[in-house]
């Protein structure tokens, strides 16, 4: 998934792109390339600007300076409806007066198809998104799934380069947003079009994306596809949105042009340059480390890289995971270590000593 | 909460008893109204076929009650437009004094109107009652299309512009088909109140006296007041027809939209 984006050609170009809500700085500098046929995410906490940034890119909202090109050409002064994008809302809005066919054939009415064309066009967009014969339907009458689906059809009818999306997924419960998820990326692949997904939930985002720009208000924090991004966070505050982060503090130094970090609880070892996003600290610092890079060991079993004596403070079991609060011999503050469960192997106890084993290219060290 | 029924039921008779009286005498065949009843006839509603000056009545009263209520409805969709999509400063205040002559008591909008019509150098006529059932029609109007307009979502007149069609092209597609119920509902309420208003016409009307001024001046002829019943009666009828076929709209456009908010049934 590395390698495909890097001979994509650039779509969507942002350059320092400045908004205010009257004294309310809502975009701070937003510089962003997005390619041809990327699927792409915005995921940030309620409130950092996605939305804003999203209606920036469709034409809704004015930006106080910088630029936003798509395919080349300047998108300033172009207004909504005549860019090459088009929108599914947070609400769908599904116009509740229209039929479904209606509904999705709605964008084609001054496209000069005829009307057996245009609804041609509506049903193949409707089978497209699992709704083969639905066109009659009321439109108001669906359920939120469907409602979905037909605010995707009708965007995607339009064939545009771009197909942007707010939250489309929030609304709808467990079960059904896990099985949308699946169906936006086969669909995304199936048309090769750019989406850009606006998410708060980083699971959400980790799992559908090609790459995907963390925000915290008005600004990219990171921008990275999802396997760097969880692995090697360029901050602290990064590291602690996308899934479960363990924190311990540390010392760091350097000995004969070696980079050294003595971690609470852990001891020491060498870190590489790029285990240091913000840069080698000097003196005092913080180690982060996610769950799944730490094992427990069982009798008779050895590390494989480090070794740490601990005591399990608390036991949460999930069925096919189990996760273990465990603090380190010397370590007031307990970290989290996630295990797959194996037939035959034990639950261990709250209050059992144990032996931790880590790997030292895992740390992730912050100034 | 016994004795709260108990007032309500005396509430309900109170309101309703004299209005059920009105069917009860015109279909009497005696021309005392008293009890008790004589026997049934459709007389007087014949009767009031033969009244010209009636038909005079009634064909003015139409006029300015239809003018009225396209007024009334247009100036509420401007203000109700205007009020759901921009926040301005004084907005609240300024909503307050369109929505006052809701209980200002009539006889102050007629007399002040009628001062400043006589002291500008006008005659009063059916344009001057107009320009009073206008004022006092149009804050129900702008209650009824504010609630219209603010259960319309705005991402829809969005969608609508996304979707390739011009800001004219989205409202005639989209904001008025799902706000026409609203507009049906404030033009029947606007037209039923400009109908049924009595102290602005008696005051403003000028010659030709709309059909509550006729009826208030057919009263001085003890003969004709069964014939009044009948018309009272023709009134009472259509009022509720038209209010209850006004909210029926309003409460499909609710329906469409998903949210109910306000009404006056
Ligand atoms: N029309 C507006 N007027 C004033 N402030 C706004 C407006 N729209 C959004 N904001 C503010 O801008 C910030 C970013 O909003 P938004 O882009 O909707 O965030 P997100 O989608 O990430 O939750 C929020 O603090 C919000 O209150
Ligand atoms: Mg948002």
């Amino acid at each position: 998934m590395t390698t495909a984006k890097k001979d994509r050609k650039t779509l969507i170009s942002m350059q320092n792109i400045q908004k205010h809500y009257g004294d309310y700085h809502a975009l701070r500098g937003i510089n962003l390339e997005i390619g041809e046929g990327e699927f792409f995410s915005l995921l940030g906490p309620s409130g950092c600007g996605k939305t804003t940034l999203l209606r920036t890119i469709a034409g809704f909202e004015d930006y106080d300076s910088g630029y936003v090109m798509i395919s080349g050409n300047d998108m300033r002064g172009v207004p909504a409806n005549k860019r090459p994008t088009n929108m599914v809302f947070q609400s769908y809005a599904i116009f509740p007066h229209l039929t479904v066919a209606q509904n999705v054939a709605f964008g084609l009415r001054k496209s000069g198809m005829s009307k057996a064309e245009k609804a041609k066009a509506a049903e193949q967009a409707l089978e497209m998104v699992g709704l083969k014969g639905y066109g009659h339907r009321a439109a108001h009458a669906l359920s939120g799934g469907q409602r979905q689906r037909v605010a995707l059809a009708r965007a995607l009818v339009l064939k545009p380069k771009v197909l942007l999306l707010d939250e489309p997924l929030s609304a709808l419960d467990r079960k059904m947003r896990e099985q949308m998820q699946v169906e936006l990326i086969k669909l995304q692949r199936e048309v090769g079009i750019t989406f850009i997904l606006v998410t708060h939930d980083q699971e959400e985002a980790l799992v559908m994306s090609d790459r995907i720009a963390v925000m915290f208000e008005g600004e990219i924090a990171q921008c990275d596809d999802p396997e760097v991004l969880y692995r090697r966070p360029k901050s602290k505050r990064v590291a602690d949105f996308i899934g479960v982060m363990n924190f311990l503090s540390a010392e760091c130094r350097v000995e004969d042009g070696k980079k050294i970090v003595n971690v609470a609880g852990l001891g020491e070892t060498e870190v590489a340059d790029d285990q240091c996003p913000e840069g080698f600290p000097d003196g005092a610092a913080t180690v982060g480390f996610r769950p799944e890079t730490l094992t427990l060991l069982y009798e008779g079993q050895t590390a494989t890289h480090r070794e740490a004596a601990a005591t399990i403070d608390e036991v949460v079991y999930y069925g096919d995971m189990t996760y273990y609060d465990v603090r380190f011999d010397g370590v007031d503050k307990a970290v989290r270590i996630s295990m797959r469960n194996i037939f035959g192997r034990d639950v261990l106890e709250v209050g059992s000593r144990v032996r931790v084993s880590w790997s030292p290219g895992a740390l992730v060290v912050f100034g | 909460m016994k004795s709260l029924k108990v007032y309500a039921i005396f509430y309900l008779i109170f309101l309703y008893a004299p209005i059920f009286l009105l069917p009860l005498f015109a279909f009497n065949s005696s021309t005392v109204i008293a009890f008790p009843l004589d026997s049934f006839t459709t007389e007087w509603f014949t009767t009031l076929l033969t009244l010209s000056e009636m038909h005079g009545a009634l064909l003015s009263s139409l006029k300015i009650a239809v003018t009225s209520a396209v007024l009334a409805t247009s100036l509420g969709i401007f203000a109700a437009m205007a009020v759901s999509r921009y926040s301005f400063p004084g907005q609240k205040g300024i909503m307050g004094f369109i929505m006052l002559p809701l209980v200002l008591p009539e006889i102050i909008v007629a007399v002040s109107l009628l001062i400043v019509i006589l002291r500008m150098g006008f005659s009063t006529g059916a344009w001057s009652v107009i320009v009073g059932h206008t004022l006092i029609c149009t804050p129900f109007a702008i209650a009824i299309l504010q609630s219209a307009f603010a259960s319309l979502d705005p991402s829809l007149e969005e969608a609508a512009y996304d979707l390739g069609e011009t800001p004219a092209s989205t409202f005639r597609l989209v904001t008025l088909p799902l706000v026409m119920p609203g507009i049906i509902s404030a033009l029947l309420i606007s037209f039923t109140i400009s109908m049924d208003e009595f102290i602005i016409a008696f005051f403003l009307t000028g010659a030709e006296p709309t059909l509550p001024v006729y009826l208030f001046s057919m009263m001085r002829f003890p003969k004709l007041l069964p014939a009044v019943m009948a018309l009272g009666t023709i009134l009472v009828v259509l009022s509720v027809l038209l209010i209850v076929i006004a909210e029926f709209f309003r409460r499909r456009g609710a329906k469409r939209t998903g949210n109910d908010t306000g009404g006056f049934l």
